[in-house]
């Protein structure tokens, strides 16, 4: 039968939630680097054992780690991320030039094809590369220089790459988001990049539909058909079909249109989940309800899914990188909350029920599917 | 030999007890020791100075003889009870806490 391994970062170490195809039934092994944060950890699509993780401290900086058996012995790896060339500045909060300086890796998104390459989006905001296990990251710089990085600017959260998406049709195709300057793309393997932001509307930034500037909080696309993006910005849900040269919104009936996390289901293109919450300055679902949304038709027409779900007195956050698919027939969905709950369903989403309720903060949730 | 006491995430992830002994040749300071300790144990590279300018990172101080020297210049000699072994050399975090 197969089995699921579900992949949790926290802000005080690693977790990993292991149960087979039912999905009723669950292990839980951890901490891992117990005390770290850890901001996102994922495993190769082509060689499962294989599992990354990015281990971060404000007392000593960043760690990248590397497991050869799904998750049970783990090897510290090269962790210097030096930006190529002279960084030169982006905008800081006031307005004013600040150097670039590296903080943190926030994602992981490992290679469809090669168990040794990885990319890693970090703030502040880049991208690299390391094609030999993590043994070296090499910046592809094309991305930071390509025009606009002079006048990005952090999100209350820092200037992170946070969003990795691999065209599994064409690899040299990636897609990448950060807080706040917006979404970018490559069709050359990273060389050369454009901002693909047509149709975004901020309304708090002095111009609502500049080329960047836009505070993209994640996007996710079904792997069949990865002309055809979805994002959760800072307000607004938005579509795009023509691989993010153009933008619409389908936020349609949610209560609340921000919010952190999307995902799309394993099988269903059509089929997109949200977790509105609030506002930007209330960090929690509305009404103390938590509350996922499911569209069955790409958007604009929501439902909320709550059974198994608190429906009272609820004030916790699910952040962008914390909700994930597994691969099964009957699709499950997972998302981590900021007050220590894992949820899983087996259902695609018609019914919940926690993993665990008690871990730290929780980051991040990948899930891998295994045979 | 000279000793160094590591804060505890430190020793978790080079795997050592509480403290750790390198020796130097030549002149024994901070520079020195810092680069045999993270020849001896490349995972803590980046962990305690910046991998480019091998700046100390901010939430960590260097004591040894009951003295901070973390003010001190990095290539300046380390006091001869921490060079003769008999005072460690301690690298501390800043305390976190409520």
């Amino acid at each position: 039968m197969a089995q699921v391994r579900v992949l949790v970062g926290t802000r005080k170490g690693a977790f990993i939630l292991t149960s087979d195809g039912k999905r009723e039934n669950w292990d839980v092994n951890g901490p891992f680097f117990g005390g770290w944060e850890i901001y996102h950890l994922k495993g190769s699509p082509v060689d499962r054992n294989r599992i990354y993780a990015s281990q971060s401290s404000g007392w000593f900086g960043q760690l990248i780690q590397r497991s050869n058996d799904g998750g049970k012995t783990w090897e510290p790896v090269d962790n210097k991320f030096v930006y190529d060339g002279v960084p030169g500045t982006h905008q800081w909060y006031d307005g004013t030039p600040h150097p670039w300086e590296f903080k943190r890796v926030w994602h992981l998104e490992p290679s469809l094809s090669d168990p040794d390459t990885v990319y890693a989006g970090v703030e502040d905001a880049a991208l690299f590369r390391t094609s030999d296990g993590g043994k070296s990251w090499h910046e592809l710089s094309g991305l930071r220089t390509q025009g606009t990085g002079a006048n990005w600017t952090p999100g209350a959260g820092g200037m992170c790459l946070h969003t990795i998406l691999i065209d599994p049709v064409d690899p040299r195709r990636i897609f990448i988001a950060i807080s706040a300057a917006g979404a970018f793309r490559t069709d050359d393997g990273g060389l050369t990049w454009k901002p693909i932001n047509r149709g975004l509307r901020s309304n708090h930034i002095p111009d609502p539909t500049a080329e960047v500037g836009h505070c993209v909080h994640k996007i996710a696309a079904h792997r069949s058909r990865p002309n055809v993006l979805f994002m959760q910005k800072h307000w607004d849900v938005m579509r795009s079909d023509d691989a993010g040269d153009s933008w619409h919104e389908v936020s349609g009936n949610l209560p609340t249109d921000f919010g952190f996390t999307i995902d799309v289901h394993a099988h269903e293109p059509e089929t997109v989940y949200v977790v509105p919450i609030k506002s930007d300055s209330e960090h929690y679902p509305l009404d103390g309800k938590l509350q996922v949304f499911r569209s069955r038709t790409g958007g604009n027409d929501w439902e909320a899914l709550t059974n198994g779900l608190p429906q009272r007195d609820c004030y916790v956050n699910v952040l962008r990188d914390a909700m994930a698919v597994d691969s099964l027939d009957d699709c499950g969905v997972y998302f981590g909350t900021t007050g220590g709950q894992v949820y899983a369903s087996a259902n695609s989403g018609d019914h919940w029920t926690p993993i665990v309720r008690d871990l730290p903060p929780v980051v991040a949730v990948e899930v891998q599917t295994l045979p | 030999m000279i000793r160094i006491v590591l804060p505890p995430h430190l020793r978790t992830l080079a795997k050592v007890g509480s403290e750790v002994t390198v020796e130097v040749e030549g002149t024994a300071t901070r520079n020195a020791i810092l680069d045999k300790l993270e020849a001896e144990y490349p995972m803590l590279r980046g962990t305690i100075r910046d991998h480019v300018t091998l700046k100390r990172r901010p939430f960590l101080r260097f004591f040894a003889c009951g003295e901070d020297l973390s003010f001190e210049p990095a290539d300046a000699p380390l006091p001869d009870a921490v060079v003769a072994g008999v005072e460690p050399f301690f690298v501390v975090g800043a305390v976190a806490g409520g």
